[in-house]
């Protein structure tokens, strides 16, 4: 059922890193432990008010993005909670191993927060998009992956982060950039449970990050042609709501993923394992089709990767093309006269 | 207890855990002789002298923390553990079997290990957060000056492998460590001279490990690491250092206590019946 916190206008652009800070620093008033760690990485409003506030805990370590996360893990192994905060790729680049050992497999109580996740940031080129970051982080054991969509969910996911007990990544877009609100802030956010930002029983779009609201954009369109298309709003890429897709396969029959990370091992990956075990329906995923990133604003990497709208909204009617084509009955003679 | 009887009890500690390694070695029929044998001195001079633990406790929050970053001499600290009394006998028969507790690298899952290893150049960097996260507390005063103001609330040290300092993150931990002043760490490099597959400066000439570490900031000594007089008293005088941490350079000697494969690359060896009892006399009371 259609979440009832969605905002009525989108017509409010916010930052996401901007709503991360200000509940980092609320969460750190009333919670001691809470510690912010960079690797000669902006801190936003944390900056300022940490050092005002509690100048011990704030800790930037230098352009060092693997001792980053180690040592983060140490933070925690001394009962605190610490946020890390580096460009995504180099946190998973530089730290891949330490997040897998130090973090995920001794389950240290450590918040990675991935900055300038994804494709679309683009402004700094092809070395600093992490394109892999879903796909890498999540075949590790024990992680729990967020990647909220505005910034309400934002927030929520940063408090959802600091309440769980465990190691969690939490992606967040350019960090300089201000996206659409789609929720109200009273939103109802928990770990593992996809919201339902459209209703529909055509075709389902599960989209993840920024470009839920590409597929919202989309799914609103394609009402005017007769399609009602679901969208979900995947912000826990790890645990999977398995329940959501394999309801959304049964009941809709086409998927479409949408993604600003390579669909290789990316939410279409994991999302064609569920389905194609449990139930197989017609799948295609829009994301980048393993190729690396790019210079260019965001508007220009998101048209030179596909991942508009008009993209989208292409790769749903193929999806229901297919999905139509292989409910018409299949004519017996036809098939017998084929060679094999 | 004066000091001699002190170094002489420990010295006879020392010989314990080398034969109680040994046995654990045998449980797999491979063992890591050479770096368990040159660190079982400083190791026994940390578990039974120098930090502050409580084997009834392991998670104690205000406990010393020992951060082995070479994880794999894991044989010395198993033997430990149990004669400290965090694990039993039984347990150590069970090492390197699928379910123990006891991995064939150092693991959180053993009570008394605070961090997992094996994959190295990791450890320095836990052991700085932890010692960081030593001196933070509610109220505010930057960290360096809570370093200058404050009783950390636990002492940290971390056990290096020589060969292991190859690894670059080794020195990003190094630098961070004397920029927040953590004299609350104490890291002790065992430099028995092999790395896995050769010699440590032919396989990659580092140069002095001593200078880098003074380089970096450290209060650096070096010491036989084999020799408790010295272990006891350099372990004493790091725990007297102001605003600074501490490395002690431990020139070891590989396969320490049993002769005949002392100072060669004994590195990961075949723990044959034959190699079990020759070393097990060596290593008589």
């Amino acid at each position: 059922m259609k979440s009832r916190y969605l905002r009525p206008m989108r017509d409010v652009a916010e930052n996401m890193y901007s709503a991360h800070n200000r509940t980092l620093i609320e969460l750190a008033r009333r919670n001691e432990k809470i510690v912010s760690c960079y690797a000669d990485f902006p801190p936003g409003e944390v900056g300022e008010v940490f050092s005002k506030e509690f100048p011990d805990r704030i800790i930037d370590v230098g352009i060092a993005e693997g001792h980053l996360i180690t040592c983060a893990a140490g933070l925690a192994d001394a009962g605190l909670i610490p946020f890390t905060h580096c460009h995504a790729l180099f946190s998973l680049g530089r730290g891949y191993n330490q997040i897998r050992q130090n973090v995920a497999y001794d389950q240290r109580n450590v918040k990675i927060v991935l900055c300038n996740a994804g494709v679309i940031w683009g402004g700094i080129g092809p070395s600093h998009l992490a394109l892999e970051d879903i796909a890498a982080l999540r075949v590790v054991p024990k992680l729990v992956i967020l990647s909220p969509a505005d910034a309400v969910s934002s927030e929520k996911a940063t408090l959802a982060a600091a309440d769980y007990v465990g190691p969690v990544i939490l992606r967040l877009p350019a960090i300089g950039a201000n996206y659409p609100t789609l929720y109200t802030p009273d939103l109802k956010f928990e770990i593992g449970k996809a919201i339902c930002v459209h209703e529909g029983n055509d075709v389902t779009i599960l989209a993840t990050g920024i470009l839920v609201h590409d597929a919202l954009v989309v799914a609103e369109r394609l009402v005017k042609d007769g399609i009602r298309a679901r969208v979900l709003d995947i912000h826990t890429i790890k645990p999977l709501d398995e329940k959501a897709i394999l309801a959304a396969a049964r009941e809709t029959g086409a998927i479409v993923t949408v993604e600003d990370a390579s669909i290789l091992g990316g939410l279409g990956g994991a999302v064609a394992e569920v389905t194609s075990e449990k139930c197989p329906v017609v799948i295609r995923r829009v994301g980048v089709q393993d190729q690396f990133g790019e210079s260019g604003t965001s508007e220009e990497i998101k048209e030179c990767y596909g991942l508009t709208a008009p993209f989208i909204k292409k790769a749903v009617q193929e999806s229901l093309r297919v999905k139509r084509s292989k409910a018409a009955p299949t004519k017996p003679s036809a098939r017998r006269g084929k060679k094999r | 207890m004066n000091k001699e009887e002190l170094v002489r009890e420990l010295q006879a500690k020392a010989k314990k855990l080398r034969r109680g390694s040994l046995w654990v070695m045998k449980e797999m029929g491979m063992g890591w002789l050479g770096g368990s044998f040159s660190s079982a001195d400083f190791v026994t001079a940390l578990f039974f002298y120098r930090m502050r633990h409580d084997p009834k406790r392991p998670q104690w929050p205000e406990r010393d923390r020992l951060i082995i970053s070479k994880g794999h001499s894991c044989e010395v600290f198993y033997a430990a553990l149990a004669e400290a009394g965090y694990i039993s006998a039984e347990d150590l028969k069970t090492y390197s079997h699928c379910g123990s507790r006891l991995q064939t690298h150092v693991d959180c899952r053993t009570p008394g290990i605070d961090c997992s290893g094996g994959s190295l150049g990791l450890g320095l960097s836990f052991a700085v957060g932890t010692a960081t996260g030593a001196y933070i507390q509610p109220t505010g005063e930057n960290l360096k000056a809570a370093v200058r103001n404050r009783e950390s609330r636990f002492r940290v040290y971390c056990i290096l492998g020589d060969g292991e300092c190859n690894e670059g993150q080794v020195w990003e931990a190094a630098a961070n460590a004397f920029h927040y002043r953590l004299d609350n760490l104490t890291a002790i490099v065992d430099h028995n001279k092999f790395q896995s597959t050769g010699p440590v400066g032919i396989k990659l000439n580092m140069l002095s490990l001593a200078e880098k570490f003074k380089a970096f900031g450290w209060e650096t000594k070096e010491i036989d690491g084999n020799n408790l007089h010295e272990v006891v008293d350099t372990l004493d005088w790091a725990v007297t250092v102001k605003g600074k941490p501490q490395a002690i350079i431990a020139h070891t000697i590989k396969g320490k206590g049993f002769p005949s494969l002392e100072n060669t690359n004994c590195h990961f060896v075949k723990i044959t019946d034959d190699l079990l009892k020759k070393a097990l006399a060596a290593l008589a009371d």
